[in-house]
């Protein structure tokens, strides 16, 4: 009886661990700092350490709550924010696309090569990660400056006679964001296209399906799980980017991130830095629903 | 995959443990955070030599971002140099700072009586704040490339260069960069408007707002370091800023022998006259340091070597037999009388006005 009870519990015990450490993981870094955020956003800003009032107090035995809720107001009616949040989805709907287009391809031909050559090419892929991101970024200053290597090498071609101006502009923003992302694009392409039945291909071609045709009716919806999961490695802080704006875009092309950081270091808004952070969770989750339906969809078909 | 991904961790935790017990034991450090360009080279290194305490230095180019670190709490920071009005002013309020230790301190009997005298209106008896330099903030100009715009008359010492459309707008094609400070570009353009540039009436900053949007176009950039070097290699005619670093920006010009010639200009229609200040934040971790620091910056041969290598002039009466002709007899660094009428500080404005002003810049910049 003793031994049947142990034995009983300890896979309940196992279960309990292996439901609860991601649960808690959850909690600890996704729940709480949202919580913090939360409270910040409908906190008042004041001049004390930390910048914000505090949302309950006790005074004689009476609870006094004050929310503030001027920031989501601000944040709805002054067109600064929204043009922000626009420009930011936009540049994330670009730089997706942009690393859809030019990761699939390079997935592909790296889950395609011989055996040999994956982990090499691999290597290249994931080599950029070993220098800091903020250098890599500062790079492309270098590059698309206008004394830079780009233009350096195009007026040596003779393809243009006067530098083309790409620094400080939204153009140079999605050059970055691309380069800087395409790798969260690749891997998971690349772990999807790895484990594509081949037979499935060979069946096709014998049925009469020629290779574009296989490819639009086998390898993409298969591979369609790693497109999801590649777009959303990209999208999601692509929206939320700072430092690639910051660097190589020009104050008209500002993100909400940019944004953030005003109120944050500028103005010493914490709780309108807060809310900010709140309404673009909010617009991210949207799309991350959307892409967890059509991901359910595609594992029932 | 796999391999490579255990060859990352691997390395990235073999560096964690070269980079990580660099500090030796029971050797004292000072973590100091300053404005850029603001040492001369041999400052702390003199100071590590003399004391044995180990500086360490960061920096940063604009007061928000100071301000943002202090009120976030554990900056780790023992020293830090705020400008007094308004910041030093509302950090005092906001208790960031913790007060000095005079005993500490030997050589603030040094420190010109005016200046204190100014500062103790808003830290009185002078228990938190020392000063560490002065100066204005004014334009920076490449006088050839501006008369070769302008025309040969055109006068230089005017903030027209920037705040007149037309003349703008003839600059635009050298470069005119403005400082990235709220407080800093509307004093400017409201002092421009003959209004008073601490002005806080809604209708005048709408004017100076209106003002701004009007010469945007012909603005390169806005930022609060960047203008040192663009002046000094000719990228840049006019730039808006702090008066020491316009006169490194000479000095490089002069040492890279390019043919760029900078000159600083006090505009006639007044400029902001401004102090920086040192203090420990009041969560420091090593006070005793930072009082040390203070002290060995209190020595008049110390100071006076900073103030000839960034052309700064000091709060040190003694340092000043001590600085470079070059720089005593300097106007644009010791403003005479006439010079000095025309200067003013900018006043403390409320919180929800800050923000105000702030919100209204990051919509110029973006040009909305």
């Amino acid at each position: 009886m003793k031994l049947q009870a142990v034995s009983d519990d300890e896979p309940r015990l196992g279960r309990l661990i292996n439901i609860g450490l991601p649960y808690l993981w959850l909690g600890l870094f996704f729940l709480l700092p949202f919580v913090i955020v939360l409270r910040i956003s409908l906190a008042e800003p004041a001049l004390t350490q930390p910048p914000y009032t505090a949302l309950w107090e006790w005074v004689d035995g009476m609870l006094e709550i004050r929310l503030n809720l001027r920031n989501l107001q601000l944040i709805s009616e002054d067109s600064l924010y929204l043009q922000a949040l626009l420009n930011s989805l936009w540049v994330a709907l670009v730089g997706t696309l942009g690393c859809l287009v030019l990761g699939y391809p390079m997935a592909y031909a790296i889950a395609t090569a011989p055996e040999r050559q994956r982990v090499p090419l691999l290597m290249l892929i994931i080599l950029p990660f070993w220098t800091s991101f903020l250098i890599r970024v500062y790079a492309w200053i270098g590059i698309l400056n206008a004394n830079g290597l780009l233009n350096g090498f195009l007026l040596w071609l003779g393809v243009i006679d006067e530098p083309l101006k790409i620094l400080h502009t939204q153009t140079a923003v999605y050059i970055g964001v691309i380069y800087s992302y395409l790798p969260f694009m690749i891997l998971p392409l690349y772990a999807n296209l790895t484990r594509l039945d081949r037979t499935l291909l060979e069946a096709a071609a014998d049925l009469g399906c020629r290779p574009w045709c296989a490819f639009r009716r086998i390898t993409f919806p298969l591979t369609l799980p790693g497109v999801i999961a590649g777009s959303m490695l990209v999208f999601i802080p692509v929206v939320g980017e700072f430092v690639i704006p910051d660097l190589l875009g020009n104050p008209g092309s500002l993100m909400v991130g940019q944004l953030m950081w005003t109120e944050f270091f500028a103005n010493k808004d914490w709780p309108l830095a807060a809310s900010l952070a709140i309404v673009l969770l909010a617009i991210l989750v949207v799309p991350f629903v959307i892409m967890q339906r059509l991901q359910q969809e595609n594992e029932m078909n | 995959m796999l391999q490579a991904k255990d060859l990352g961790l691997a390395l990235v935790i073999a560096l964690a443990f070269i980079s990580g017990p660099a500090a030796r034991a029971g050797e004292q450090t000072v973590h100091v955070y300053n404005w850029n360009d603001y040492f001369a080279p041999d400052t702390l290194t003199g100071f590590e030599q003399e004391t044995g305490i180990r500086a360490v230095l960061d920096l940063y180019d604009s007061n928000e971002v100071l301000e943002a670190k202090l009120l976030a709490g554990s900056s780790g920071y023992d020293l830090v140099f705020p400008t007094t009005h308004p910041f030093a002013a509302r950090h005092l309020k906001a208790g960031l700072y913790q007060p000095l230790d005079h005993s500490k301190l030997p050589g603030l009997e040094r420190l010109d009586p005016d200046i204190m005298a100014n500062l103790a209106k808003v830290d009185p008896g002078n228990r938190y704040l020392v000063p560490y330099m002065w100066g204005t903030t004014g334009l920076g100009i490449n006088p050839d490339r501006v008369h070769a715009a302008l025309g040969e008359d055109a006068p230089l010492d005017t903030w027209g260069l920037i705040f007149d459309p037309e003349q703008a707008k003839k600059l635009a094609g050298c470069g005119i960069s403005l400082l990235d400070d709220p407080t800093e570009v509307f004093s400017a353009a409201l002092t421009y408007l003959g209004k008073d540039p601490n002005s806080q009436a809604p209708e005048d900053l709408e004017a100076a707002a209106e003002l701004i949007k009007q010469v945007r176009p012909y603005i390169r950039y806005f930022h609060s370091s960047q203008y040192i070097s663009d002046l000094a290699n000719g990228a840049t005619c006019v730039a808006h800023g702090y008066s020491g670093d316009i006169l490194q920006a000479r000095e490089r010009a002069a040492e890279a022998n390019k043919g760029v010639t900078v000159i600083y200009r006090v505009p006639r229609e007044g400029a902001v006259l401004w102090v920086d200040v040192m203090a420990i934040p009041k969560d420091a971790p090593n006070p005793e340091a930072a009082h040390a620091l203070i002290a060995y910056l209190l020595k008049p041969e110390v100071i006076a070597a900073a103030s000839n290598h960034i052309f700064y002039a000091n709060a040190n009466s003694a340092a000043t037999s001590l600085l470079s002709a070059e720089l005593r007899e300097d106007p644009e660094i010791y403003p005479p009388p006439e010079v000095r009428a025309r200067l003013f500080t900018p006043s403390e404005r409320s919180e929800r006005e800050i923000r105000n002003l702030n919100r209204l810049w990051t919509r110029l910049k973006s040009g909305r």
